[in-house]
């Protein structure tokens, strides 16, 4: 059975949460002691039963009524298995949300009828579109609190499809659901027959599993090298189409070529592994290997540059400072690096460009930059291998940016 | 020729990156192996990651509660696989007596994560493996696969640092070590299904024996059998996947109150 993971994002209080636990309510998915704790957790507070609670596990969450960190919780139907990952509201946890969404192979946005788009339901959109999450469902929850009118729901409707459709997303579906009252989650609500397409968990159904990189030219970064009973095993994940025994492969940065010797299994030795394998592998030639080298197959190379044009999403309080010298990490590769241009730092909740050519960058902010790296890199564009096509920015040891990939010459 | 990979496949090849990914950074790293079924499954993964030879030592966190049948289980594998394990106490509470008595959270705190940061202070350890999984538990399931705790093994919650794609944390000067989770994304029947296909030993004591078994075993003091006539792997398999009854309802732990878990773990508990 495939297994699909999908991340729920939106504005604060919008109801991702809820939704989420309605869902694993009328789904029958929970266990008797988990509901249990839901309903006593619910009256501790003196609220009715807050669904929510199924997700929200710290006591913080629950004080406050809302979502601080990403959690991911399993669910199945009749069709297929899913990991359903559900992401904070907050502007203060967007980095949560952003964790959660790098997960994912589609997404749900949450809209709250009555409040219509706000500044989180753009911003997440944003983060899922440069995220290359293109497999978008919005929901139009709190249907009750607007009495199930068409009318309204059309409004914000319109409101979403404009705003999503400046950032180039084309969402499956737009769904009128109550999450608290459980209208068309898994029924078909009576207080919305005016709405003729699927409930929530029919659409989920039909949700499709990102592409295996099988088929595309061989893209596999080393990630260690081990020494053992005198071979030098070099380890690493097969990230694009498929390696066998015999194959002519050439190393990146390097340039050089050997041949593939033996694949190397515990106790088993395949001839070929596919993308997704984790590997060992033992050249013919002496060509010593280290963590960062791509290996791929003569004539199919990825470029090989000290010049990166990217788009990148800044997640840290202290600004980004043109001039400092950051880490930058893609796939198993790393070096230092600098941004040499920012060329146009835009609003994530507005997309408003904010300056060209600028200085710095400030929390929550996405940029078009160019980035110097000190050793040449081996990139795809995202959109062909995303591995290659994706990075991290580290300074002081922490992730504080994300980067794709979409312009490689 | 080519075929798409398993659910199982899947896991497994996720699991052994982020095993490698971790010891390609610290070295000097070693597994808590607590010899249930998710760090033994953890274990079977670290030796394929090493074509069966663990480069690090492996830690049995030992609170002299446990049952007979998991100190006869981990002697005879340690020797069957040739592990280098540590076993680690925190003597000197135990031979103040400590034991569920003196109050079940004080007992685990004590036993578990006080023996468990005289070992890290003992050996350096920068990193360690866990087999913990989100199905688990509410508070697991906020877990990051690379997640920093800090000089009093405070886990910081609140402020997670951010992991995308399969980019993970490094090390910094002020956190004291790193918990790696490779299992974080496995399900209670994901481990069966594996442990049935990998025909991978497991303690006796998950098998029904008069009409109960243990779901999940740690000291006897403090752990239930449910009913189940679940007495082989297939049947164990079947059961889980009809069953709606948690994992750890036989755990005392888990249920002092709603939020024993996130204070036992906040403070370093696995």
């Amino acid at each position: 059975m495939d297994v699909l993971s999908f991340v729920i994002v939106g504005h604060v209080d919008h109801g991702k949460s809820t939704l989420i636990g309605r869902l694993l309510y009328d789904t029958d998915s929970l266990a008797p002691d988990k509901i249990e704790e839901m309903k006593r957790a619910s009256e501790g507070r003196g609220r009715e039963t807050e669904f929510a609670y199924l997700l929200d596990h710290l006591e913080e969450e629950r004080k406050q009524g809302i979502t601080i960190d990403t959690t991911q919780v399993f669910f199945k139907t009749d069709k297929k298995r899913y990991v359903i990952i559900d992401a904070p509201g907050h502007v203060e946890f967007v980095k949560n949300m952003i964790t959660g969404a790098s997960q994912a192979e589609a997404a749900v946005l949450i809209i709250d009828v009555n409040e219509g788009v706000r500044e989180q339901t753009k911003r997440h959109s944003y983060m899922l579109s440069l995220l290359g999450l293109g497999q978008v469902v919005v929901v139009l929850n709190k249907m009750d609190l607007v009495g199930f009118s068409q009318q309204r729901f059309n409004q914000v409707k319109d409101e979403a499809q404009k705003w999503l459709a400046s950032i180039g997303i084309e969402p499956l579906v737009y769904i009128p659901i109550s999450a608290i009252r459980g209208d068309n989650i898994t029924k078909r609500s009576e207080n919305i027959d005016w709405h003729k397409g699927p409930t929530f968990l029919e659409i989920l159904d039909t949700l499709k599993n990102r592409l295996s990189a099988k088929d595309k030219p061989l893209i596999l970064p080393v990630q260690d090298v081990y020494k053992i009973d005198d071979n030098r095993i070099n380890a690493g994940r097969v990230e694009a189409g498929v390696i066998n025994t015999g194959d002519s492969i050439k190393i990146l940065p390097g340039g050089q070529t050997t041949q593939v010797k033996s694949i190397e299994k515990f106790i088993r030795k395949p001839t070929s592994a596919v993308a997704s394998e984790c590997i060992g592998f033992i050249t013919s030639d002496s060509v010593f290997l280290n963590r960062g080298d791509i290996v791929c197959l003569p004539g199919s190379e990825p470029a090989v540059t000290d010049r990166i044009p990217a788009s990148i999403f800044w997640m840290s309080r202290r600004d980004l400072d043109k001039a400092e010298k950051l880490i930058i990490r893609c796939a198993t590769q790393e070096t230092t690096c600098k941004i040499e241009a920012i060329t146009k730092r835009i609003d994530s909740a507005t997309l408003q460009v904010i300056e060209q050519n600028a200085g710095l960058l400030k929390n929550l902010e996405v940029a078009e930059v160019v980035i110097k790296t000190k050793k040449p890199l081996a990139i795809k564009d995202f959109n062909d291998v995303q591995e290659l096509g994706r990075f991290v920015l580290v300074r002081d040891e922490n992730i504080c940016a994300g980067g794709i990939i979409t312009t490689v010459r | 020729m080519t075929t798409e990979l398993s659910h199982l496949d899947r896991l497994e090849n996720q699991s052994i990156f982020i095993i490698r990914e971790a010891y390609s950074q610290f070295r000097n790293v070693a597994m808590l192996w607590s010899i249930g079924k998710d760090s033994t499954t953890l274990l079977w993964l670290v030796r394929k990651a090493f074509f069966g030879k663990i480069p690090f030592p492996v830690v049995h966190i030992d609170t002299t509660y446990k049952f007979k049948e998991i100190y006869d289980f981990r002697d005879k594998y340690a020797s069957q696989w040739g592990l280098n394990l540590i076993v680690a106490k925190n003597d000197e509470a135990i031979s103040k007596g400590m034991g569920p008595k003196s109050g079940k959270f004080v007992c685990c705190n004590e036993l578990k994560t006080v023996a468990l940061k005289q070992a890290i202070a003992k050996h350096h350890f920068k990193a360690l493996y866990l087999g913990i999984r989100r199905d688990e538990h509410g508070i697991r399931a906020k877990e990051r696969v690379f997640s920093p705790r800090d000089e009093d093994f405070e886990w910081d919650y609140k402020n997670q640092p951010p992991e995308l794609w399969d980019q993970y944390k490094t090390k910094a000067a002020e956190e004291e070590h790193l918990r790696v989770h490779p299992l974080l994304g496995w399900r209670e029947l994901d481990v069966w299904e594996y442990v049935k296909r990998e025909n991978l030993p497991v303690v006796e004591l998950y098998f029904a024996k008069n009409g109960k078994r243990y779901r999940s075993i740690g000291c006897h003091t403090c752990c239930m059998p449910v009913a189940s006539d679940a007495d082989t792997l297939e049947k164990i398999v079947e059961e889980l996947r009809v069953s709606k009854v948690s994992e750890r309802s036989g755990r005392a732990q888990d249920k002092e109150s709603d939020y024993t878990m996130q204070k036992l773990r906040s403070l370093g508990y696995m």
